[in-house]
């Protein structure tokens, strides 16, 4: 896996404000961590230190990694498995068929099932378990 | 004080909200569609989640997705704003329900105010005059029909009981097309507000529309904040307003408010509410109720220096009444024009970037807006992009305030209504005061 990439893992798990990022092409998977001890902040906490106007958003390094996003389709809850002791429904790697169950996402007391739209494999994981989640925020890459 | 509040609206009553709250200490949830995360009040919340796509149905009305943020943000209340979901029951319920605090009245009263019969019927109670109508809703009796509307006196208006907000009317002149019109007016309203329950009412030819504004603690207190005028109205939809009512006498004013506060008591009305009157020949005549902040309150805060948005945050978080009835006091005037992203000929929204945005200012200027240079107006919601008030010891001083800030303020790259203001306030009319709610029609169509 050369730097570029890792670099690239860096840049997409600061942007989403992670904890940890799963990545895995071909036979090779990485796995990033952050090491600080304070709590992970939310996806949607904007920094906001100028009153100025805000630049439009400029390219994300999260376009630069290739794949097609599977977008939350809801606000609430993710979580990767189908009870606490299970394992996740899905692991990196892994090929999954379009319709085939990703995560659930809870909101309101109600748990929903996440499909994949689309076949391919699990490239990469955008979310950590037990984490809130808002509508369109790109939960899993496919490829 | 709440702690964290969640801010279910959008626009320039959503960065009214975050203002207020972050003026008491109060953490800010910014709720927003894919197409508004440049919203201003969105880049200066405390946090933000996106609840759906523009259209509104999917996100500002979407219930499961506004409570699913305050749940995972661990807000304590939630904002309703006006507009969208501030007036439906069932939300406010369901609010209830999850836990939060829903910063406005109990669904019960929403409820009772947002069906427009049993609103009337209410203030019949409270013995509060109301337009002379039919009293109730209409039945499918054809024969008894025509003699309600025979004895109200042509031309009646036929409204619908889930409408308000100028929705749902329709003008009979005549007896032959009354029961045509019935039923247009009925299929219209099973469309609109799933309910095709419709009542009578006279058309009265030449009223003004007074309001008056109500502060209500929710354990039988409550005050009243004098009056707003809101008589230029086109299609129903008001254009300017203006605070006091021109040639209303204190005494008309502290009878009338003492009314609308003895029916807030009776109902423990919570949060601020607004009772709207049709105004002719010296009488007032109720016709719907509001229970929730309105779009004009800021010219009620200008002339009696109350914050009605810090007062609604205060009562949600279950504080008695800032003020004594005695506090409150009329002082000065205050006139606002609501700046709308439209064709100024067609009045068809306007939606685009703002390429320059330049605020008005001085002595008695504020402007409510959340627009900057570069900001990108959706197509997907109304067209209110701002409102203007300007204030003056006398409505002389805000007539010239607000000329002079209409001529400074610059907005390019969209079309607005700022011309058409230019033109309302040089109108010898508006000028003179007191003009009625077909005043501005008239106007137009010349």
């Amino acid at each position: 896996m050369d730097s570029e990439k890792i670099n690239q893992l860096i840049k997409l798990l600061n942007e989403h404000g992670l904890t940890e990022i799963e990545f895995s092409e071909g036979d090779q998977s990485i796995r990033i961590k952050r090491q600080s001890s304070s709590p992970a902040r939310t996806t949607f906490l904007q920094p906001s230190p100028s009153s100025g106007i805000i630049p439009p958003e400029s390219a994300s390094a999260e376009a630069e990694v290739s794949g097609h996003r599977v977008r939350s389709p809801m606000v609430g809850t993710v979580y990767l498995a189908p009870n606490p002791e299970a394992p996740p429904y899905v692991s990196l790697g892994q090929e999954v068929k379009k319709g085939e169950i990703l995560c659930i996402i809870e909101a309101m007391k109600m748990m929903n099932h996440i499909e994949a739209d689309r076949s391919g494999v699990i490239k990469a994981r955008l979310v950590d378990n037990g984490t809130p989640v808002q509508f369109n925020q790109p939960l899993f890459i496919i490829e | 004080m709440l702690n964290k509040v969640v801010i279910a609206n959008r626009g320039e009553i959503a960065l009214r909200i975050l203002r207020a709250c972050k003026e008491l200490g109060i953490q800010t949830v910014a709720l927003h569609s894919t197409a508004d995360d440049n919203l201003k009040h969105v880049k200066l919340a405390d946090e933000t989640v996106c609840i759906g796509p523009p259209p509104a149905s999917a996100s500002y009305l979407n219930i499961p997705a506004i409570i699913s943020a305050a749940e995972i943000t661990d807000a304590v209340g939630i904002h309703p704003g006006y507009g969208f979901l501030s007036e439906n029951a069932d939300f406010a319920e369901r609010v209830q329900q999850s836990g939060f605090v829903f910063i406005g009245p109990e669904p019960e009263t929403i409820r009772m105010m947002g069906d427009k019969v049993s609103a009337i019927n209410a203030m019949r109670k409270a013995k509060i005059p109301c337009v002379p109508g039919s009293e109730g809703e209409l039945d499918n009796d054809d024969k008894k029909n025509l003699k309600i509307a025979q004895k109200i006196g042509y031309p009646v208006l036929i409204k619908a009981a889930g409408g308000g907000g100028g929705r749902g009317i329709r003008v009979v002149h005549s007896e032959a097309a009354l029961l045509n019109a019935i039923a247009i007016t009925r299929s219209e309203a099973q469309a609109n507000f799933k309910n095709a329950s419709v009542y009578l009412e006279k058309f009265l030819t030449n009223p003004r529309h007074i309001e008056i504004q109500v502060l209500g603690d929710g354990r039988g207190h409550a005050i009243h904040l004098g009056e707003r005028d809101c008589s230029m109205q086109r299609r129903h939809q008001k254009v300017i307003e203006e605070a006091p009512a021109v040639g209303i006498t204190e005494k008309q004013r502290q009878h009338m408010g003492e009314l609308c506060v003895k029916a807030c008591r009776d109902m423990k009305y919570r949060g601020a509410g607004t009772f709207e009157f049709l105004y002719e020949n010296g009488n007032f005549y109720f016709i719907e109720m509001n229970t929730r902040i309105q779009v004009e309150h800021p010219i009620t805060e200008m002339v009696t220096g109350v914050d009605l948005v810090v007062e609604q945050l205060h009562i949600a978080s279950g504080e008695k009444l800032n003020y004594k009835q005695k506090q409150i006091a009329i002082r000065g005037h205050a006139i606002e024009c609501r700046i709308n992203a439209e064709d100024p000929k067609t009045f068809m929204p306007s939606p685009g970037t703002i390429s320059l945005y330049h605020a008005p200012g001085g002595p008695g200027i504020r402007m409510d807006t959340p627009i900057y240079t570069g900001y990108c107006v959706p197509p997907y919601y109304d067209s209110l992009i701002g409102k203007l008030i300007a204030y003056g010891e006398t409505r002389e001083i805000a007539l010239a305030r607000l000329r002079n800030a209409l001529d400074e303020i610059v907005i390019e790259g969209i079309q607005t209504n700022i011309a058409m203001h230019q033109a309302l306030v040089r109108d010898a009319n508006f000028i003179k005061g007191g003009t009625n709610i077909h005043y501005l029609e008239q106007r137009l169509a010349l």
